[in-house]
């Protein structure tokens, strides 16, 4: 039934992208870590699927390590870090929320008109899946610019990382190699920000980037 | 003489192999894997790096760190003589031996420089020596990552490799963990995240367009397989990838409007790491944008990579030499400077030509020794005088009449003034300019003048004058910075016939 497999395979990447704008909209640090957990499934189904379909076990651990390292661990050990440090109540003073929706939305329009035209030739799977990757892509980029909160900045990396997986596996016959090294890059950058969030925190007391910004005045 | 040896390495970057499918390069390891000096150049840091973060003391592991980058350098060296049979996923080549043998070189240069920067932050108690551990374990890792980047033969395992000399420098950079120290190491972080997150995205759409021809697998991320096939690619999926690869390791190059990154980066870090990120990491990135352009050089139907890398490069010029003028801190100000050349560099690239990629060749590797030469005196300006303001360094000729003599020398070579190498790649890169675009080259001399301007400015301002702040003598080894100018020096003056004939070997080679 390959024109069932298709719809499947797509519905999950359009669901990727809907949860992606999502996103935008939560001001809450804690909706937002619920919000990511979501996406990390979607992703995790999505990439099973692709897993089933193409026949190719070894996106299996892609799957799994999408569900359990990014959906679980990494929102349960934000969600701490965010409650230790007492802001998760705290209210992001985001660029205005209709305005950051639109240009999702001006994104995913953006990128279904620039990947669908140029992959015309390659097979009808990875053709729109790699428009919706692009589309998480961005939005995730989006989030990055928006928000000045260090954990925000985290999610919307995490929530951009799940888009390239989204098209790494849509890419049929993509060497594992590269699977694991995504997977593999996401749990270093993790560490990494893990390490320079506690670094933050120790000196501010706050995890707002905004507080960083201060001495940048006089140094010119 | 080895440079007359093209015979004698099969995989020519132009000539189709036999029987692609594969490569030779797959399957094939040779009799005794482990003496490879190939191998050697990426065993030697890993190890080191391994060794390093279990010794704890600083001068035990300063010295070591010296000491294998000294191998790797050997092993380097080792190349230019005897080409190695083929590895799998490795790759050496007449274009990457440059980048290897300057990497590896400046890789000890630097270790050296740092074995007597770190002496003196350890008394001045900026560091202590569990960061120096650290420090010492995170230099020889992110050599291992740029070697790794450069020798890969894989695009997928380029990219992980430049991931992971990214991540260790983001490291090194919050050494200091400072306010400012963190606040760059972040937004080097976030930025080199995104960059490096889009240079996966274009590798994705690059194996995208190889599988119709190469077919699935490991073989569609090889390099010299891609090369051989390019010309059967989808040429629209080609051109977006190659938007992609330079949006995101054109952030990691430093081009603007990329560069946010770059002067927080170079200013806050350790100053040996200031050094390796302007003469090694760049160039990293640098050479990952080459491949890819010759990629897509090598599709008749794809877009023409040079308009593109012109316009980012020209902006980039002009940009940074304006920037240049109100800076006070000194080294932002030679991160900007690093932003410029860069720029050129790319420039250089875009136009193309055996000219142009001669004159592009010749002045990266003129920047990465002039640039760490200065940021080794930077150094060592920084710590005599207790700050890194312009404002306290004034009069550096009469309190400290070597240091400030070799800073002078090193200024002039940056800005590109003769006798000094750079002085003759810009003017190559001008004279190769006006033969093809005129308007161009009165772009580029004006960004070069420009640049040329607030570097003497700044300048004189810090070697002459009356004496400000401390005079203490300088408890420290100049040798490495001697070694850069002198090399710079040579080279502006007298360059070896055979170093030519290779350049010009690699920059036909470039198309």
């Amino acid at each position: 039934m390959p024109g069932l497999h298709y719809d499947i395979a797509h519905m999950l990447a359009g669901s990727l992208v809907l949860v992606s704008l999502m996103m935008l909209y939560q001001v809450r640090l804690t909706a937002l870590l619920h919000v990511l957990a979501l996406h990390a499934f979607v992703l995790a189904a999505s990439v099973g699927w692709q897993a089933y379909i193409q026949q190719s076990p070894h996106l299996y651990i892609t799957a799994a390590i999408a569900l359990v390292f990014k959906g679980i661990l990494v929102p349960v050990v934000l969600r701490r870090m965010i409650f230790r440090m007492g802001v998760h109540r705290e209210i992001e003073t985001a660029v205005s929320i209709g305005l950051t929706m639109l240009a999702g939305i001006a994104l995913v329009a953006l990128s279904l008109q620039v990947m669908l035209p140029v992959t015309a030739a390659v097979d009808p799977i990875a053709r729109e899946d790699l428009a919706l990757a692009l589309s998480v892509v961005l939005i995730g980029l989006l989030m990055m610019v928006t928000r000045r909160n260090a954990v925000s900045q985290v999610v919307g990396f995490m929530s951009l990382e799940n888009g390239i997986n989204l098209a790494a596996t849509g890419a049929r016959g993509m060497p594992l190699v590269v699977e694991i090294s995504v997977a593999f890059s996401i749990l270093i950058a993790f560490i990494v920000i893990g390490i320079f969030l506690f670094r933050i925190r120790e000196r501010f007391d706050t995890v707002d980037v905004g507080a960083l910004d201060q001495f940048r005045g006089g140094r010119s | 003489m080895p440079f007359g040896r093209s015979s004698s390495c099969p995989r020519g970057l132009n000539q189709p192999h036999p029987n692609p499918p594969g490569g030779p390069n797959l399957g094939q390891p040779s009799g005794n894997p482990m003496t490879e000096p190939v191998i050697l150049i990426l065993a030697i840091p890993l190890l080191a790096a391994g060794v390093l973060a279990l010794i704890p003391s600083y001068r035990v592991s300063a010295l070591l760190n010296v000491a294998a980058s000294a191998g790797a350098l050997a092993c380097a060296l080792s190349l230019l003589v005897r080409r190695p049979a083929p590895l799998p996923f490795l790759l050496v080549d007449d274009l990457n031996i440059v980048f290897v043998v300057l990497n590896t070189f400046i890789g000890f240069t630097t270790s050296a420089y740092s074995a007597s920067y770190i002496r003196h932050e350890l008394e001045t108690g900026r560091l202590t020596p569990g960061h120096l551990r650290f420090y010492h374990a995170m230099f020889q890792l992110m050599l291992f990552g740029m070697s790794l980047a450069l020798l890969a033969n894989n695009i997928g395992l380029m990219w992980v490799a430049v991931e992971l000399a990214t991540l260790t420098t983001v490291l090194m950079v919050g050494l200091y963990r400072t306010h400012e120290a963190l606040e760059a190491a972040w937004k080097y972080f976030i930025l080199g995240s995104v960059g490096i997150a889009l240079a996966l995205f274009g590798t994705i759409l690059v194996y995208l367009a190889a599988r119709p021809s190469v077919g699935e697998g490991v073989d569609a991320m090889v390099w010299t397989t891609l090369l051989a096939h390019a010309r059967t690619f989808d040429p629209s999926l080609l051109n977006i990838a190659f938007v992609f690869l330079l949006l995101g390791y054109g952030t990691k190059v430093g081009l603007a409007p990329l560069h946010a990154w770059l002067p927080d980066a170079h200013s806050e870090g350790p100053t040996p790491i200031s050094a390796v990120l302007s003469g090694l990491l760049l160039n990293v990135a640098l050479y990952a944008l080459l491949r890819f352009k010759m990629l897509i050089a090598a599709n008749p139907a794809a877009i023409a990579p040079g308009p593109l890398m012109i316009g980012m490069g020209l902006v980039s010029l002009i940009f940074a030499a304006f920037m240049l003028y109100r800076r006070r801190d000194i080294k932002r100000l030679f991160a900007y400077s690093s932003i410029e050349h860069m720029g050129i560099i790319v420039f250089a690239f875009g136009m193309a030509g055996p000219l142009g990629n001669f004159a592009g060749l010749l002045q990266m590797t003129m920047h990465s020794l002039t640039k760490s030469a200065i940021f080794f005196a930077v150094g060592h300006i920084a710590q005599v005088k207790r700050t890194q303001m312009m404002a306290g360094m004034g009069g550096l000729t009469t309190s400290h009449p070597v240091l400030g003599w070799c800073f002078v020398a090193a200024v002039v070579a940056i800005a590109g003034l003769p006798p000094f190498g750079v002085f003759t790649s810009e003017f190559l890169v001008a004279s190769s300019t006006f033969a093809q675009q005129p308007v161009l080259a009165v772009l580029f001399i004006l960004g070069v003048l420009t640049a040329f301007g607030a570097l003497l400015m700044h300048m004189t301002a810090i070697a002459f004058g009356p004496v400000q702040g401390p005079v203490d003598p300088v408890d420290a080894s100049y040798v490495p910075m001697f070694a850069h100018l002198l090399l710079v020096l040579i080279a502006g003056i007298w360059l070896p016939p055979p170093l030519v004939a290779w350049f010009q070997h690699v920059a036909v080679l470039l198309g």
